[in-house]
């Protein structure tokens, strides 16, 4: 589909718009490198000493491991894996009762109220609850990252289907779609922009979750582990590669995602593209 | 058919429809002309039961319309609206016919058969957006077509599209119209339209809408673009309906 690309930006320019964009990093991290090393303070390592702890840590491993140290399969993997499974969670459920309490008037009175509450909540301040709840370890790390992820998915599908537009819905009754074809074929499409937007926070917050949850009791591998360890050894250098580290993360996570939702929202972006 | 009975609307305090009474037979095509918010959308959206009108009520088959009746197709006014941006033509046009119990393939040829009959043969894997107005307009009547619903409502569907291909656009309404033997109420600006399709005109007045006349199109059933507008009947009637439409806009007037 040659017509859903996006307009070729003249080459030249792109390449200076991600030239301009890489400039700016670069320069900073030659700032905080020179900053660092003058200042020779334990507490602020200059970057070549945090990439050179994490190329350590991480990445210097045997090649059939994709170079991954056992450190790394053993915390990296299983947060990415904890955390991949409570968005997976939290957009189902989410986008479920998003589109129910979009679409039903009786459902928004009755839920609505409900969900305001519990979304202002503070995650951490549930951590005892959620400790009685469920099993220490995974299953409660799971379930404080669903707590905080499920929201903005919630709420931004639930504003989506509630704001589709009447001339659609409109088209859909006179041509008797069944209820669920109504919903796939016409809701949920409708939606979908808004449901990306709040997939978007949930995949920030459920980054920021992870870590937390795995600075709660029962915690014995995982990104976040490794920070608290690190720091209880005053291991500065290996504090600043995990906070790197999740820095990477989260910019790699949220690339991707946009990659998912140009490939998916196309028609969006193409017909919003276009004058009138 | 289709019988309307002391049809009132209002939204909110504002009255648009008054006291409308119709009657239309079976395999009918019956134009309505009025001018501009007098009520033409809205009467359409009465009939095809997707407002419940404040009082009065249409029978379509001696059964009370009460939600959108089966077998009823229409062509809105907001067509681009009304076509879906996430689905291709072909899957709008096909869209209808998954109540239908048809299979993909099935779907598929019926989609094709319906862009090509209203010009469009080679629209079917583009996306709305990507089409112009009027073209957008022809698939919202190609998806119209496709359901075969017994009774088609088209309001103002040849509003975008130039000349030429308005002309036949409203010869391909007359062959459907024909072959099909569907019931159609068409909803047109257009004086001249509205005498050259129709069986009969219904002339609407406003604030609020009511009907004001309607007039008979004693005209042989076929229609041709060039003999039928220079013959001396049509003329006849075109002036009379245009008389109509000009009183109605400019206010109630006595009925
Ligand atoms: N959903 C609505 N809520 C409130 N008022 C409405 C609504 N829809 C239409 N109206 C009003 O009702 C009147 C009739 O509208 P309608 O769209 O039926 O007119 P129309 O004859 O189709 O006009 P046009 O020829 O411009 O399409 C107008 O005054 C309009 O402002
Ligand atoms: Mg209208």
């Amino acid at each position: 589909m040659t017509a859903l690309s996006a307009p070729r930006a003249m080459p030249s320019r792109l390449l200076r718009a991600l030239l301009d964009r890489w400039l700016v990093l670069v320069v900073l991290v030659a700032a905080w490198e020179a900053a660092a090393r003058s200042a020779g303070d334990v507490y602020f390592p200059p970057p070549s000493t945090i990439a050179e702890r994490m190329r350590r840590l991480w990445f210097s491993g045997p090649a059939s491991h994709l170079f991954l140290t056992g450190e790394a399969t053993g915390n990296i993997l299983p947060s990415l894996g904890r955390m991949a499974v409570a968005l997976a969670i939290s957009a189902a459920a989410g986008v479920a009762l998003g589109m129910a309490l979009g679409r039903s008037p009786r459902a928004h009175a009755y839920l609505n109220p409900v969900f305001e509450f519990a979304r202002s909540i503070p995650p951490p301040t549930l951590v005892p609850l959620l400790m009685a709840l469920f099993t220490l370890g995974t299953p409660m790390q799971i379930a404080s990252i669903v707590l905080s992820a499920l929201w903005p998915v919630l709420i931004n599908t639930a504003d989506g289907a509630r704001t589709v537009d009447e001339q659609q819905i409109q088209t859909a009754r006179v041509f008797r779609l069944t209820a669920a074809q109504r919903l796939r074929l016409v809701i949920f499409p409708a939606a979908l922009p808004k449901i990306f937007a709040g997939l978007r926070l949930s995949l920030s917050l459920s980054l920021i979750l992870m870590v937390f949850a795995e600075l709660l009791p029962g915690t014995d591998n995982g990104i976040g582990f490794e920070l608290t360890d690190a720091q209880s050894r005053s291991d500065l250098p290996t504090v600043w590669a995990v906070i790197v580290l999740l820095g990477i993360l989260g910019y790699l996570l949220n690339a991707a995602l946009t990659a998912l939702e140009r490939r998916v929202l196309a028609w969006h972006f193409a017909a919003r593209r276009l004058p009138g | 058919m289709l019988r309307i009975d002391g049809l009132s609307h209002r939204y909110g305090e504002h009255a648009v429809l008054d006291d409308m009474t119709l009657e239309v037979a079976e395999g009918e095509l019956v134009s309505i002309v009025g001018p501009s918010g007098c009520g033409k959308s809205t009467l359409l959206r009465c009939i095809a039961g997707l407002i419940s009108p404040t009082s009065g009520r249409v029978t379509l088959d001696g059964t009370p319309v009460d939600g959108v009746p089966d077998g009823l197709a229409v062509v809105f006014q907001d067509y681009s609206r009304s076509l879906l941006p996430w689905l291709t033509v072909r899957d709008n046009v096909a869209l209808p016919l998954r109540r239908r119990g048809k299979s993909k393939a099935e779907r598929r040829a019926a989609a094709d058969e319906a862009l090509a009959s209203v010009g469009l043969p080679d629209a079917g894997r583009k996306y709305p957006w990507q089409l112009s107005g009027g073209m957008q307009q022809r698939v919202s009547i190609a998806r119209a077509l496709a359901y075969r619903p017994s009774l088609l409502l088209m309001d103002e569907p040849f509003g975008s599209v130039d000349a030429q291909t308005r002309e036949d656009l409203e010869d391909l309404v007359l062959r459907v119209h024909r072959t099909g033997g569907m019931t159609i109420l068409l909803v047109t600006h257009d004086i001249d339209e509205s005498v050259y399709v129709g069986d009969r005109v219904v002339v609407l007045g406003r604030n609020p809408g009511h009907i004001r006349a309607e007039i008979d199109v004693t005209l042989p059933p076929e229609r041709d673009q060039i003999a039928t507008r220079a013959d001396a009947e049509f003329v006849r009637l075109r002036a009379e309906v245009g008389r109509l439409v000009r009183g109605a806009a400019s206010g109630p007037v006595a009925a």
